[in-house]
């Protein structure tokens, strides 16, 4: 016999010089997936894990089973944070290309999934972010300035000097700490979510990684802990076709969806056009009542496109099509919500730019501010000694030997 | 001789071992198509093709595993960890599996796999592409250590370990991919052009593993160290006009203690230098050996120079470097000692 054994490498539709190939991603008609009961046992509703919820159709009307109804002031609200990411994210893209900060990742093509999440969530409900949920402190109402003393490493930073750019955290705020390390949260929020069962509070935990990091044994230990104990958590995640320059076929999405590993587990799996605001929203309302009503955890898949490079230290152009985000067929969410708003007579091109420009004010009134509690080359500055506390609640003194030592060191300079 | 940074030292090295040898594989994120964050593998799959050098997915652990698998089935794998710092989710494979699985198997069994990782600081990575975890490694029994200070080691060295029938742990320290580094930031970057290790040969040639280097000659006193370290070291003591002897260890496991010993038995005077931080780190293992066999010729304590004992934090990179102002205060007080 002939052996017809052979490595099969998965294929990436369309490299720089290629004509963009979006013809991998199943899609189907806004409107047309079911929405079944909320308590619908995870056997009975695998459909959903190979559909796409969608809600909002090509003519930016809001359609079917799933539409939220939300109030066009709610929607509004959601625009504005939208906006404001994207506006903050440009800004801190640049002034990262001027030096003042070390790096930065933008969530540009991504924003409506934090945000219409982050609305349809109750503010008591835990967040385990991956670094492109940004969007999660404007919904939750953490002050720009804030976020960028973090980038600026400033006598203000949150993290005391101590994280990477983008690295936030908001314990008030119920978002958790960022690793770097991808994919640890995924865990860590079932555990969280286990903790509200035991206690016996509604509280529901959330968590976010990249098909990418889908990969690592974390996101397995996440779905198995859930299933096995029908943790209040709801798992979601953020398909947007790339991993640095790793097409998510490598992640395993070239034979299944990523939402279908969910019933694999045993959990609600649901597929979502995570550039739809509607469909995010109520697809997480769906989830979020689910899980308080003891139902158990839902992965959620959400489809979208990483429109910005991966980070400040990435250059995409080197490994996809130039305009491949152009023709990504589920468009740009910033775009839909807005033209839906326009349908419906709640927003118009001029209000859209006037809040544009009233953002791009307060991001950079904001940053004005921000600089002046200190950068990493000039103005005010963290006191050195703060990298010796907090490794533990309390010094040892071989910590503390080390803080006198780095004094010595510093005078002598 | 052909002028090579480390990066393209590295990409050489696996270049040779592909085109001699149809059993070497190079696999990692993002290495094929891409060719690295870093650009190590650049080409390497357009070369080989993509049956040789494989995009993974983004699972540590899931790489070094299958790695095994292949090696147990006769090939050479070569595994990338995008960082250091991401090696952990492997750290099992690595200590219970690669490490072990000739001496549990009595022989039979054995996979010669090559993980390849850059590592340390000084590039603002704050405390997830920061770490030199090199220790955590060395204290394993089964598996080699390599670090490499310079393009020529770098190559040598990424060979030899791609041939040795045993696992290696090959930690690139990604400051000085590009140039050496004495540890002063404000100072404009140097090429690898300027040193004479930049001078590398395009073809097959290796460096022992198992072999420091006396990366100086000198007689006042001995800095043992490796990585970056070692051109912060030199830099250190030509600033204080000492003539120090500089090993280069190369080689955490298994190490040249002749050459170490040898060294410090003529000086009587010893320094050890590494990034890493400093408890329970690899200057500990030096400082205990060295102590054991040179106990009678000493004529100060063994002093060591590392990181502080803590994560290593982004706004204080160069706090908590080893700088040569650091490394300066340790070479005084050895040197000062009765």
């Amino acid at each position: 016999m002939v052996s017809k054994s052979r490595l099969h490498v998965p294929k990436t539709p369309a490299r720089p010089g290629d004509q963009p190939d979006f013809s991998y991603l199943r899609l189907s008609p806004a409107g047309k997936t079911p929405r079944p009961d909320s308590t619908a046992p995870a056997s009975e509703i695998r459909y959903l894990s190979e559909g796409l919820v969608r809600v909002l159709d090509d003519a930016h009307q809001a359609v079917g089973p799933w539409h939220p109804h939300l109030d066009a002031k709610d929607l509004q609200v959601g625009l504005r944070h939208m906006l404001l990411t994207r506006v903050f994210d440009d800004r801190m893209q640049r002034i990262q290309r001027s030096g003042k900060i070390s790096f930065y990742m933008r969530s540009m093509g991504e924003e409506a999934i934090s945000v219409a999440m982050g609305m349809a969530l109750r503010p008591t409900d835990m967040a385990f972010p991956s670094y492109r949920n940004q969007a999660l402190y404007f919904v939750r109402g953490r002050p720009v300035v804030d976020l960028m003393c973090q980038l600026l490493s400033n006598t203000r930073d949150m993290c005391k000097g101590r994280q990477l750019p983008v690295m936030y955290q908001w314990r008030e705020g119920r978002i958790f700490s960022i690793s770097g390390n991808l994919a640890t949260q995924f865990p860590q929020a079932v555990g969280w979510a286990m903790a509200a069962a035991i206690k016996g509070t509604d509280d529901v935990a959330v968590s976010w990684l990249g098909d990418g990091s889908s990969a690592e044994a974390d996101f397995h230990h996440a779905l198995l802990f859930a299933s096995v104990y029908q943790a209040p958590v709801i798992l979601n995640v953020v398909n947007n076709q790339w991993a640095i320059s790793t097409f998510q076929g490598f992640a395993g999405g070239e034979h299944q969806t990523f939402a279908a590993r969910g019933p694999g587990f045993g959990i609600a799996g649901v597929r979502v056009d995570g550039n739809d605001f509607l469909a995010v929203h109520a697809v997480t309302q769906w989830a979020a009542e689910r899980a308080r009503l003891g139902r158990g955890p839902t992965l959620i898949e959400h489809v979208t496109y990483r429109a910005a490079a991966h980070s400040t230290s990435d250059d995409p152009s080197r490994y996809r099509p130039k305009d491949d985000y152009e023709r990504f067929p589920l468009g740009d969410p910033v775009e839909r919500l807005k033209q839906h708003l326009i349908r419906l007579n709640e927003w118009s091109e001029e209000r859209h730019a006037a809040l544009i420009a009233e953002l791009e004010e307060h991001v950079a009134a904001s940053w004005k501010e921000a600089v002046s509690y200190g950068t990493l080359s000039d103005g005010p500055r963290l006191d050195p000694r703060l990298m010796f506390e907090d490794v533990f609640k309390d010094m040892p003194a071989h910590l503390a030997r080390q803080e006198a030592e780095l004094r010595a060191e510093l005078e002598q300079k | 001789m052909p002028q090579m940074n480390m990066i393209q030292a590295l990409n050489s090295a696996m270049d040779v071992m592909l085109g001699r040898d149809p059993s070497v594989v190079i696999m990692g994120e993002d290495v094929g198509y891409f060719g690295g964050v870093f650009r190590c593998t650049e080409g390497l799959q357009r070369k080989y093709g993509e049956h040789r050098v494989l995009d993974t997915p983004i699972a540590e652990g899931g790489i070094v595993a299958t790695a095994i698998g292949m090696a147990v089935n006769g090939l050479r794998p070569v595994a990338e960890i995008q960082f250091a710092d991401y090696i952990y989710p492997a750290y099992d494979q690595i200590v219970s599996e690669l490490a072990r699985i000739r001496h549990r198997s009595g022989g039979e069994f054995s996979a010669p796999v090559v993980v390849r990782t850059p590592c340390g600081g000084g590039i603002r990575g704050g405390q997830t592409h920061s770490q030199s975890p090199e220790a955590l490694f060395a204290h394993i029994c089964g598996i080699k250590v390599v670090m490499p200070s310079n393009p020529y080691d770098a190559k040598g060295l990424l060979i030899t370990a791609i041939e040795d029938d045993d696992p290696v742990i090959f930690f690139e320290p990604k400051r000085i991919y590009n140039g050496p580094f004495d540890g002063d930031p404000h100072k404009p970057a140097v090429p690898w052009s300027t040193h004479p290790k930049g001078e590398v040969p395009d073809g097959h040639y290796t460096v022992p593993i198992g072999k420091a280097e006396v990366a100086r000659q000198g007689s006042e006193l001995t800095i043992v160290t490796y990585g970056t370290m070692v051109h912060v070291s030199e830099a250190a003591a030509r600033g204080l006009g000492l003539d120090a002897e500089i090993i280069d260890v190369r080689t955490m496991v298994p190490l040249d203690t002749d050459a170490i010993c040898g060294s410090v038995a003529r000086t009587g005077r010893c320094v050890i230098v590494h990034e890493a931080t400093r408890f329970g780190g690899f200057g500990a293992e030096l400082s205990a050996t060295i102590q054991e066999q040179c106990f009678w010729n000493l004529q100060a304590p063994i002093l060591r120079v590392a990181g502080w004992d803590t994560p290593y934090p982004h706004a204080f990179e160069w706090e908590y470097f080893p700088g040569q102002a650091r490394v300066a205060r340790a070479l005084k007080a050895v040197m000062e000692a009765a």
